[in-house]
């Protein structure tokens, strides 16, 4: 969108002075350019700040996965350049970002390792860095996961506890790293409305402990707003930045915003946006492949 | 916690304890199936000489008392555990070595492409031959009987093994390798931590089905191959020799024999899977 580009979706100011500042600049990825050719993003632009928490929303298959994949290197981009804190990710001359401890991915469908216990599991990043001995890290995971209030589970494998405890072990896993950022993949999807709003408040639990910057995928608007900092709304595919919504709701924030009528008016400006883009997705045909 | 919940399967239906065996209803309507089935081969066997009329194949097959019988005659003679042992080794010795070659093997094939690109086609070729196809062949090649059956159980075991850990490892979920190297992991704990232990499922599923296989190709492999020259070669050449001799019995109890060591075998390997993965006891 040249609007993007013209006028780069410019970040808040969150925390400045904070590590975990996110720069998107003109990126571009495409899928298999000699053959079947999908442009997944397109000429994307987006600054996030230090320490927010930048919700992305968009139809299905518009290339929001693709966007945090290139982020955390799991894959190259075409064109663009991505940098954290000043420090270039990835570019022309580096396609390819290094995946690194500084950004944690955490999936859409859960990807604690099932052989080990959720202990393990949450000291696993320590001990292959060399940080810490087994023994500290073991520790340290133990505290942290008491911490997110996680009490009594560090004996057991994931397939033992329930998929909310399950994923949030696994923010746990990705917090003892200390990164600067935080990617979330629609990480609550798929789980009912009360379980939900449990990982809100346990999300934004540890958020306030760490100010870590989250860049964090979501299908549901709801969710955007009562968590983010921003609700950047994606086209359909390719992707671009099509309206950003600035959530000025103050922070702690509890359910008792959700009735209230600021929320109301974010929710219905993002929706409208939403919308639009939901129908063209339709009437392009986008299946769900994510 | 629903672990203890009694309607959940177990790995494999096998359980930890044998007090649990006895206060569970699937162990008690096992032994019922085994019972009654047992009486109507009784019956069936029978039939001819109680009701005078022959029920068509099974009324030619010895009634499980003469075969208790035979069995209790033959478990007073060396020769029948000798056939035990001797069996067993072989199907212990193909059958470990065909871990200890093919889990490497197998695991090499998924991590390397090279490796892959040279060793598979090879392989695959190889892999359509039956085990005893090779029987011929490997009594040329190898300098005894004894060492000729061992490699054919090996080639038994060997393929089904290298194809479950290729395909275990090969789809591993990409995710845990993401999460993992995004965590720091070098390629040494990949290997170790990640691809290792995600493959480990299908090892032990690859060593269940192999070691079926090495039981049928190691009886085999002992009919055709006389079952060595000591007396006593097996329980397949036990199986032979009773036919020679004109026991129906003994042929029966050489069959059950062989369908117990391979139960046996089979409960090893569950039991072994199930003290290596205690994260899959879960589902
Ligand atoms: N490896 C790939 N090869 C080709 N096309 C892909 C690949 N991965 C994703 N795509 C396509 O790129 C588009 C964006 O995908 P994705 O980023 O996963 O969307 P979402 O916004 O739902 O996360 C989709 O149309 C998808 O089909
Ligand atoms: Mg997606």
């Amino acid at each position: 969108m040249t609007v993007m580009s013209k006028n780069p979706a410019a970040a808040p100011a969150v925390q400045s002075g904070g590590k975990g500042a996110i720069s998107i600049r003109n990126v571009t990825k495409i899928y298999d350019p000699g053959g079947v050719n999908v442009v997944a993003v397109d000429n994307c632009s987006l600054e996030i700040a230090p320490g927010e928490i930048c919700m992305i929303v968009g139809p299905s298959g518009c290339g929001k996965t693709t966007l945090l994949n290139a982020i955390a290197g799991f894959h190259s981009i075409t064109s663009g350049t991505i940098h954290l804190d000043g420090e270039l990710l990835c570019g022309p001359d580096k396609p390819k970002a290094e995946q690194g401890a500084d950004r944690i991915v955490v999936f859409q469908n859960g990807a604690l390792f099932p052989w080990k216990t959720i202990r393990d599991n949450v000291a696993y990043g320590p001990i292959v860095q060399g940080r810490l001995s087994p023994v500290e890290a073991r520790g340290k995971a133990d505290h942290m996961l008491a911490e997110a209030g996680l009490h009594d589970v560090g004996d057991k494998y994931p397939g033992e506890v329930s998929s909310g405890m399950a994923r949030r072990a696994e923010i746990v896993r990705a917090l003892i790293n200390d990164p600067r950022v935080l990617l979330l993949d629609e990480p609550y999807r798929a789980m009912d409305a009360l379980t939900k709003s449990i990982m809100h408040e346990a999300l934004l639990e540890m958020y306030d402990r760490t100010k870590v910057t989250i860049f964090f995928i979501t299908h549901d608007l709801e969710e955007s707003i009562f968590l983010g900092d921003r609700v950047v709304v994606m086209t359909t595919r390719p992707a671009q930045v099509k309206k950003i919504v600035d959530v000025r709701i103050p922070r702690p924030r509890n359910y008792k915003v959700l009735s209230s009528n600021e929320f109301r008016v974010l929710f219905a400006e993002a929706k409208d946006a939403v919308h639009e883009e939901a129908i063209k997705a339709f009437e392009a045909g986008e299946r769900e492949l994510a | 916690m629903a672990v203890a919940s009694p309607s959940r399967s177990t790995f494999g239906g096998f359980r930890s304890s044998l007090g649990g065996a006895l206060t569970n209803p699937t162990f008690w309507r096992g032994i019922v199936a085994l019972i009654g089935f047992a009486l109507f081969w009784e019956l069936c066997s029978r039939s001819k000489q109680m009701f005078g009329v022959q029920v068509p194949w099974i009324g030619m097959v010895p009634p499980p008392s003469d075969v208790l019988g035979a069995w209790a005659k033959v478990v007073t003679e060396p020769g029948y555990w000798q056939s035990w042992y001797l069996s067993l080794n072989r199907v212990l010795a193909g059958f470990i070595a065909a871990q200890i070659v093919g889990i490497p093997f197998g695991l090499a094939l998924a991590v390397n492409r090279y490796f892959r690109d040279i060793f598979f086609p090879p392989f695959e070729i190889l892999r359509p031959i039956p085990p005893l196809a090779w029987v011929p062949a490997s009594l040329i090649f190898w300098p005894t009987n004894e060492m000729s059956i061992a490699f054919v159980t090996f080639l038994g075991a060997f393929f089904t093994v290298v194809i479950n850990v290729l395909g275990g490892a090969r789809t591993i979920n990409v995710q845990y390798l993401r999460a993992a190297q995004s965590m720091g992991a070098s390629q040494w704990d990949l290997f170790w931590k990640i691809i290792l232990p995600g493959t480990m499922p299908s090892i032990f599923t690859g060593a269940a089905v192999g070691m079926g296989i090495t039981w049928e190709v190691v009886v085999a492999a002992e009919m055709i191959s006389g079952g060595g020259t000591r007396k006593g070669g097996g329980l397949g050449f036990f199986i032979w020799n009773s036919y020679m001799g004109g026991s129906l019995e003994q042929i029966v109890v050489g069959m059950i024999s062989i369908g117990i060591a391979g139960y046996l075998c089979s409960s090893a390997i569950r039991y072994l899977g199930f003290a290596a993965m205690p994260w899959r006891r879960l589902f």
